[in-house]
């Protein structure tokens, strides 16, 4: 049993064979792609906006699945928590959904005097024909307030196209008030959804350099703030996976310029505080950076070098939606002494793979667009210690005997910012060395196997033709 | 666009805050219940992966789901192709032993054919050892996740069972219950030294022990020679009183093989279980194990000494129709009231399920179905409900009207140990008693401002 042939090339290991990386296609039919879909990706974008009703327009299960489950906090009103559906029904399939998508906005309109609406296609929207754009221009009219179509059918891509469907619904937006009154020192905060409260970390650092945040694009964000937000002297995107469609839109129409920044893991956050400095040329700006980075990192460094110590030589595996969180994740882990021994995104491109292969040690798997049969089969033959992935991956490293560490957008505790950087190795301390793994009879097994073996470093070397791999073994019972 | 008055008819159009799920996610869960199957969804993938996020957030076990992965070509042009490629690649990386083919919303609105693209398959895949295939329609926009569910275990029934089998058995067909339920059910049934088909048997699947060996389809479900052999039966027992029973695996049995199919009410309660053990006498000949009559008794002691706490209280019941109204049957026993009987199913039946289940207390309950927590949370708030007991996505109607939630069924997002609860028997009953008088002392310890430590 090996690697599904057409996948063969979406799995690299460093060092051992030439790097051909395939990547950006679309999941192999009956390969159990870990990947969402279209509409999950615009619903990463747009879900924190607040003030705003967020309609799906199709069959229920798609908002039902989507309801609540993300940590995008808000300061303030919480339509964003809510799950609003057409629940299309069989007759509207035939008949079409736009009489009852006219009827749900205006009733949700009047329910809640939102400031703005977001409406969701679903799969089956275009092809049973509504004219969604129609329907939203109308009650837009109607009710005073920008009612927004987004395009994300599930199956038209990726996540990423959601992104930049979402991102398209975003820019809409801006543009149509006059903007005065901004500080030359003015920036977005883009890709920062708020969760766990993360932007609101991330934005008092900024504040505290002395620049003007005019909007965070989405996290804990208002409609009006987004219309203000062409305003900005500066973009500074992070994830780029998801918003830097919206930074290069802005940069053509107004011109303002983007960085591209990361918040995980000491390096990049300074790096980021840095680098968004250097970009206002202001010393006093840059000075202040300096100083709240030192004062951050004196607080979290010793603490980090006690996890550092109980961490160090430890074996990681990784594997995350967007390409840029991986890099981020490999660079916080080396700092608390561990090795990545397996990286993977759902949804990175040539590019970024290229660039995960020159940060990883040799031996390292990269992979795209995995499935649980391969990932188990990586974390079983790299031995590792601890996993880093998202909810559908838990139950594999827990069956495994394997630590792990929930890295999505569902988590409740900041893993962003400094102080995020010191909850991130809290939470891998405590699953790497709970004293449960010392019952897990995987564990065991494998530690008497690694002790067995005296040549182990070369069975690695063969990672699918272990004695292990995928054996079913209720057969035999 | 006309008015929408018309459309409204003085409900709501917007569905906000589901209190049901989408239906192939019921046929994935009952398909992890066969040993050796996978299920597969014909859609595009982010149902699957939608899927697979909130079951394993309650079940927190591994559970894949294939999909065939629709592309816009695939809508388009139609996804024969992309089923045999799905399937190719399921069989070559899981080698099942079966594989439940769900359709989605998508690919029945295009309007595929699976059963005839199965076919297809089948002819066109030459000789080598092929699991079964079942396809099954599964359009969200028809019922809920229980519809799902009931229409997959029909489905491999329909094309699995047989007749003329020399061993008789008993079947038995849960519904959707939790893992805790389907074991205990397995104990008693051991208990009679019966044989039986229990089916889907996700208990070990969905709450199994820790691995030493790497399992691609998890140990455990139920066996496919069960499943054959449910057509010679001597009969079957299907819990659902709100099942159409024309429709369901039972009624298919008894029609197609003359199974004799007894509908029952979910074991809750003492009636409710009372019910369920006549029916195996029925069948077996064999009076309640003295286990159970031992169980019985104690539970009826928890009734009597618990029985001020609870009475009168108004509780708001809500989740899947079947669970609903074997609860109704358990509250009008110790004296609660579910003054609203709820789900965002429907079926139509749940009144009558109701009445057959709880006659005494009928013409206090008012009953809603297709309602969702929006209007559960209205609702609960008028009537001035003392308790909800329902699936953890009534918590914010909890805590905004300070009011214990008792958690049951599916699913339980908030809480550890889902998978594990009890509700079915008259043990089942004992715990889901305890659960509700103490959330109803601890509500009343918190308020006091004496703060009693002895209740
Ligand atoms: S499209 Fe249908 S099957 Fe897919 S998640 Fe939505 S409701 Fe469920
Ligand atoms: S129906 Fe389409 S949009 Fe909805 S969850 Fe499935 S793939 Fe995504």
């Amino acid at each position: 049993m090996a690697i599904l042939e057409q996948r063969q090339k979406q799995v690299y290991t460093k060092g051992q064979s030439v790097f051909e990386m395939e990547c950006n296609k679309p999941s192999l039919a009956g390969s159990v792609s870990q990947r969402a879909c279209v509409f999950c990706g615009s619903r990463v974008v747009l879900y924190p906006i607040a003030d705003a009703v967020h309609l799906v327009h199709g069959p229920i299960g798609c908002a039902a699945y989507t309801w609540d489950i993300r940590g995008a906090l808000s300061s303030g009103p919480e339509l964003h928590r809510l799950s609003f559906s057409t629940d299309l029904q069989e007759l509207d399939v035939i008949n079409g959904g736009e009489q009852k998508l006219y009827c749900a906005l205006s009733e949700l309109i009047d329910r809640y005097h939102p400031n703005a609406a977001f409406v969701y296609s679903t799969c089956i929207i275009g092809v049973i024909g509504d004219d969604v754009a129609a329907v939203c221009k109308k009650v837009s009219l109607e009710k005073g307030i920008p009612v927004l179509p987004v395009d994300s059918e599930g199956f038209k891509g990726t996540k990423k196209d959601g992104y930049r469907a979402a991102c398209s619904a975003l820019f809409k937006l801006t543009g149509q008030i006059p903007v005065d009154n901004m500080s030359q020192y003015s920036m977005n905060i883009m890709g920062e959804f708020n969760i766990a409260g993360e932007t609101w970390l991330i934005r008092s650092y900024y504040e505290n350099m002395g620049i003007q945040v005019v909007s965070c694009l989405t996290g804990d964000t208002r409609i009006d703030d987004i219309q203000r937000s062409h305003g900005a002297a500066l973009n500074v995107v992070q994830c780029s996976g998801s918003m830097v469609y919206l930074a290069k839109m802005f940069e053509e129409h107004y011109g303002t310029p983007y960085l591209r920044v990361a918040y995980f893991g000491i390096e990049d956050m300074s790096e980021a505080l840095y680098s968004v400095a250097k970009f206002f040329k202001d010393p006093e700006i840059m000075r202040r950076a300096r100083e709240l980075v030192r004062e951050e990192v004196e607080v979290i460094y010793p603490k980090l070098l006690e996890y550092q110590q109980k961490l160090t030589g430890k074996r990681a595996a990784v594997y995350v939606g967007g390409a840029f969180k991986a890099f981020a994740l490999v660079r916080a882990l080396r700092l608390l002494g561990m090795k990545v021994v397996m990286v993977g995104s759902q949804t990175g491109n040539k590019d970024d793979y290229q660039q995960l292969r020159n940060i990883c040690d040799e031996g390292t798997i990269i992979v795209d667009d995995s499935n649980p049969l391969e990932l188990s089969a990586f974390l079983r033959e790299q031995e590792v210690d601890l996993f880093i992935g998202g909810v559908k991956e838990r139950p594999l490293a827990y069956k495994l005997g394997i630590g792990f560490c929930d890295h999505n957008h569902e988590r409740k505790k900041p893993l962003a910012g400094f102080a995020g950087m010191l909850n991130f190795a809290a939470e891998i301390y405590s699953s790497v060395h709970s004293p449960v793994w010392r019952l897990s009879p995987y564990r065991q097994k494998s530690n008497q196997d690694a002790a067995d073996k005296t040549d182990f470093q070369d069975s690695k070397a063969c990672v699918f033709d272990s004695p292990t791999g995928f054996s079913r073994v209720y057969k035999n019972a | 666009m006309a008015n929408c008055d018309e459309a409204l008819k003085n409900a709501s159009v917007v569905t906000t805050n589901a209190c049901k799920l989408c239906t192939p996610l019921g046929a994935c869960i009952a398909i992890r219940g066969i040993e050796g199957a996978m299920p597969m969804l014909h859609g595009s993938q982010g149902c699957a992966t939608y899927m697979r996020r909130y079951v394993i957030s309650h079940f927190r076990e591994p559970i894949d789901i294939a999909s065939s992965n629709f592309t816009e070509n695939t809508t388009i042009f139609g996804g024969k192709g992309n089923l045999a490629t799905g399937l190719n690649n399921v069989i070559a990386q899981y080698n099942p032993d079966l594989i439940g083919v769900a359709t989605t919303c998508l690919s029945e609105t295009i309007g595929e054919d699976l059963p005839s693209l199965i076919k297809q398959y089948q002819t066109e895949t030459e000789a080598q050892k092929q699991p079964f295939i079942i396809p099954i329609s599964t359009p969200s926009y028809r019922g809920t996740h229980i519809n799902g569910f009931q229409t997959a275990v029909r489905a491999v029934v329909a094309g699995l069972a047989k007749e003329d089998l020399p061993q008789k058995q008993l079947n038995i067909l849960p519904g959707l219950v939790s893992p805790a339920d389907i074991y205990y059910i397995k104990e008693i049934l051991a208990e009679y030294g019966l044989k039986y088909a229990l089916l889907p048997d996700y208990s070990e699947t969905l709450d199994g022990p820790t691995w030493d060996e790497y399992q691609s389809i998890p140990a455990g479900g139920t066996p496919i020679a069960a499943i054959q052999s449910m057509g010679s039966a001597v009969g079957t027992l299907e819990f659902g009183r709100t099942l159409d029973s024309g429709q369901t695996a039972g009624g298919l049995l008894q029609e197609r093989f003359k199974v004799p199919n007894y509908l029952l009410g979910m074991p809750i309660g003492v009636r409710g279980t009372d019910q369920f053990f006549e029916v195996l006498k029925t069948i077996t000949r064999q009076d309640m194990p003295n286990k159970y009559r031992y169980e019985r008794g104690r539970l009826i002691d928890a009734y009597i000494d618990g029985h001020k706490y609870v009475f009168e209280k108004k509780a708001v019941v809500y989740g899947e129709e079947d669970l609903v109204a074997g609860l109704a049957g358990f509250l009008a026993e110790v004296g609660i009231i579910p003054v609203l009987c709820a789900s965002g199913g429907k079926s139509g039946r749940l009144s009558q399920a109701i009445r057959e289940a709880a006659p005494e207390i009928a013409d206090q309950v008012m009953v809603q179905e297709g309602i969702d927590f929006m209007e559960i949370a209205e609702e609960t708030e008028r009537l001035g409900a003392d308790l909800l007991i329902g699936n953890s996505k009534g918590y914010q109607i909890a805590r905004s009207l300070k009011i214990p939630l008792i958690r049951v069924g599916f699913p339980i997002h908030d809480r550890f140990g889902g998978q594990r609860l009890l509700h079915l028997g008259y043990r089942g009953t004992g715990e889901l008693f305890d659960r509700i008088v103490n959330a109803i002392l601890a509500h009343r310890q918190e308020a006091s401002p004496v703060g009693y430590s002895y209740l």
